[in-house]
């Protein structure tokens, strides 16, 4: 019984230090962390695209080498990298890919008469895909304190009321997981048993009902303190920062990477 | 059924994007209506619970563990629109902060999970409590059953926006781009886990959750009638529900290209000069077509030539990508004229009202 709470404590644990890690790593000195958080979405988001657009290998590959120099110049270690992105994607796309080597179409492949060379070919262009995508948009992820992407987000005209929202979301998730882990922490600890498989749903399904209420009952409280401090419904954001010749010349030279990479591996 | 980056084409991606956008606007104005200055912090903590229910382990019979989304949950306590709202807050933070999820495949991911899935979740739950009393049974049965449904109607839209990949975006040689598998093999694979843990895990926590409310916090399953004390009148609904229609239609507009051949009766006038296109005709109508194409059809068809010919403007080859881009160039028409004739129809009555 003790694992299954075991296991959504460990998930919350994992959930927190991440977080912890990647607030850490947004402070270190590196080449991204020295960019504008705008420069920083949009140059990430367009290396994505190309990856999505380009249609060779190698390109991608090469994609995923430049994702790996930005990691050790933004002194994000490669083995953080692959622990948390790599062996992740690997083991989720893998096993989906694996599949298709067998079931796609095509002429077989040499001496592995039951796979196709297309069906290779299209494993590993879905594994270099998710790779190297997810690689960009953890590099975004670690370098980025949440507080620069937000800020970053409404400078890119996205609706004021959408980006409180995410920041207000955002804050109560840890305030919300602290409260969820001392409620299994608390019935951990009253436990002498084995609990059989209906009451462990009972149990679950009754703390996550506390947790509702106690969010609705935190929603009001927040609604009136934002009341007392003149709330009316409108938010408002500080003015945007100042783009260097700097941020210019890294969104430039990210978008012609990308803008390459679409072309060549068209 | 997070769907990652690299699995949906980036057409794809940008049309569910576009669809995911209409469903968040109009969740918005409807729930801004409602709820005013109090949606903001009522949206943010709930996306944040819906967060952190994503991370419970649920129990199953049997003995294996599954993840919910909660989506039944909120549409039940939220209503449709909050839903919608809380879900997609969720889903967007576990992709931009935890890195769960694609950014591209966002719009997908909510179009799939947070609109579809509320929406279904909300329909299923009304239709079977429908009349139940606050503390029935029934209730819990229906929470139930609209998890179950709902998670299931999003593993179907994620597994046909898989299987839909191979047969648009493949290379010259038949190399499948992104998701490899057709709809053959993506609908089954997807479904199998969903009909039995994802599902499973869904309808437990929903169930056991308004089993709870029923009994220690009531209030909140009235809370969607609060809400809606403010809420506008039918008209809207049933437009919106006109929306999930058109949305429906537009995502699978590219199913079209699937079909092979040409529809009966849509012949261009060249079909008739052509032998393989003449055998097909022939086939369809259990007749020879005539010599040559009638007179009539060929002198009209020079009198118009349609601004996305064929469905595909000529800018773009991509046939998939052609159909959809006509989907939402034809629904965007349809809503411009229907907007003016509106305007048209409506200023004369105003003006009377004003003099």
């Amino acid at each position: 019984m003790s694992r299954l709470i075991e296991s959504t404590l460990r998930r919350f644990a994992r959930a927190l230090s991440d977080a912890l890690i990647s607030e850490q790593i947004a402070t270190r000195r590196g080449l991204l962390q020295s960019l504008d958080a705008r420069v920083r979405v949009l140059a990430l988001f367009a290396l994505v695209l190309a990856v999505l657009l380009s249609r060779r290998i190698l390109i991608i590959a090469a994609l995923l080498a430049v994702a790996a120099l930005l990691a050790l110049a933004s002194r994000v270690s490669l083995g953080l990298l692959a622990k948390r992105v790599w062996l992740v994607a690997l083991g989720f796309t893998g096993i989906i890919a694996i599949p298709a080597l067998f079931i796609t179409p095509g002429p077989p492949l040499g001496k592995f008469a039951s796979m196709t060379s297309t069906g290779l070919r299209s494993a590993i262009l879905l594994i270099t895909r998710v790779e190297t995508a997810a690689t960009l948009t953890t590099l975004l992820v670690l370098t980025t304190p949440w507080n620069y992407l937000l800020k970053a987000l409404r400078e890119l005209k996205l609706p004021a009321e959408v980006v409180t929202v995410l920041a207000m979301t955002h804050r109560y998730i840890f305030l919300l997981i602290e409260s969820a882990n001392q409620m299994f922490e608390s019935r951990q600890s009253r436990m002498v048993g084995v609990l059989s498989s209906a009451e462990q749903r009972r149990m679950t399904a009754r703390t996550a009902g506390v947790l509702l209420s106690k969010s609705i009952e935190l929603s009001q409280d927040v609604y009136l303190a934002m009341q007392s401090r003149g709330f009316r419904g409108e938010v408002h954001a500080l003015a945007g920062s100042r783009m260097t010749a700097h941020d210019f010349a890294a969104l430039a030279l990210a978008i012609l990477a990308a803008t390459a990479a679409v072309w060549i591996g068209r | 059924m997070h769907i990652p980056d690299g699995y949906l084409s980036p057409s794809t991606c940008a049309t569910l994007y576009a669809l995911a956008t209409a469903g968040w606007y109009a969740a918005l104005r409807r729930i801004q209506r409602m709820l005013q200055a109090r949606m903001i912090p009522l949206i943010s903590v709930f996306a944040a619970f819906s967060f952190v229910v994503m991370m419970f382990n649920v129990p199953l019979p049997g003995g294996t563990t599954g993840h919910a989304v909660g989506v039944a949950v909120a549409a039940i306590v939220l209503g449709p629109s909050g839903a919608i709202l809380a879900i997609s807050i969720a889903l967007a933070i576990q992709a931009l902060f935890f890195g769960d999820g694609g950014i591209t495949t966002l719009g997908a991911n909510c179009f799939n999970m947070a609109i579809v899935g509320s929406l279904v979740a909300y329909a299923t739950y009304r239709f079977i409590a429908a009349g139940a009393d606050e503390k029935s049974r029934r209730r819990v049965w229906a929470a139930a059953l609209a998890g179950y449904v709902a998670i299931n109607a999003s593993a179907f839209l994620a597994a046909v926006e898989f299987g839909i990949q191979p047969r648009l975006f493949h290379s010259a040689s038949g190399t499948p781009l992104y998701a490899p598998y057709p709809l053959s093999v993506a609908i089954p694979a997807m479904m199998l886990g969903h009909l039995t843990i994802a599902g499973l895990a869904e309808a437990v926590i929903s169930a056991g959750m308004i089993s709870y409310l029923q009994h220690a916090d009531i209030g909140l399953l009235r809370g969607r009638e609060t809400f809606a004390t403010l809420s506008p009148t039918a008209a809207p609904r049933a437009a919106q529900r006109l929306w999930v229609v058109v949305a429906l239609l537009m995502v699978l507009t590219p199913l079209g290209i699937l079909a092979t051949g040409t529809a009966w009766g849509e012949w261009s006038a060249s079909d008739f000069q052509q032998s393989d296109a003449r055998a097909q005709i022939a086939a369809a109508s259990h007749a020879d077509p005539p010599a040559a194409a009638p007179s009539g059809l060929a002198r009209l068809s020079a009198l118009w030539t349609a601004p996305f010919p064929a469905y595909a403007p000529a800018f773009i080859h991509n046939p998939a990508l052609g159909y959809l881009l006509s989907a939402v160039f034809g629904v965007g028409v349809l809503m411009v004229s229907y907007i003016l004739l509106r305007r048209l129809t409506n200023r004369p009555r105003v003006r009377g009202e004003l003099t």
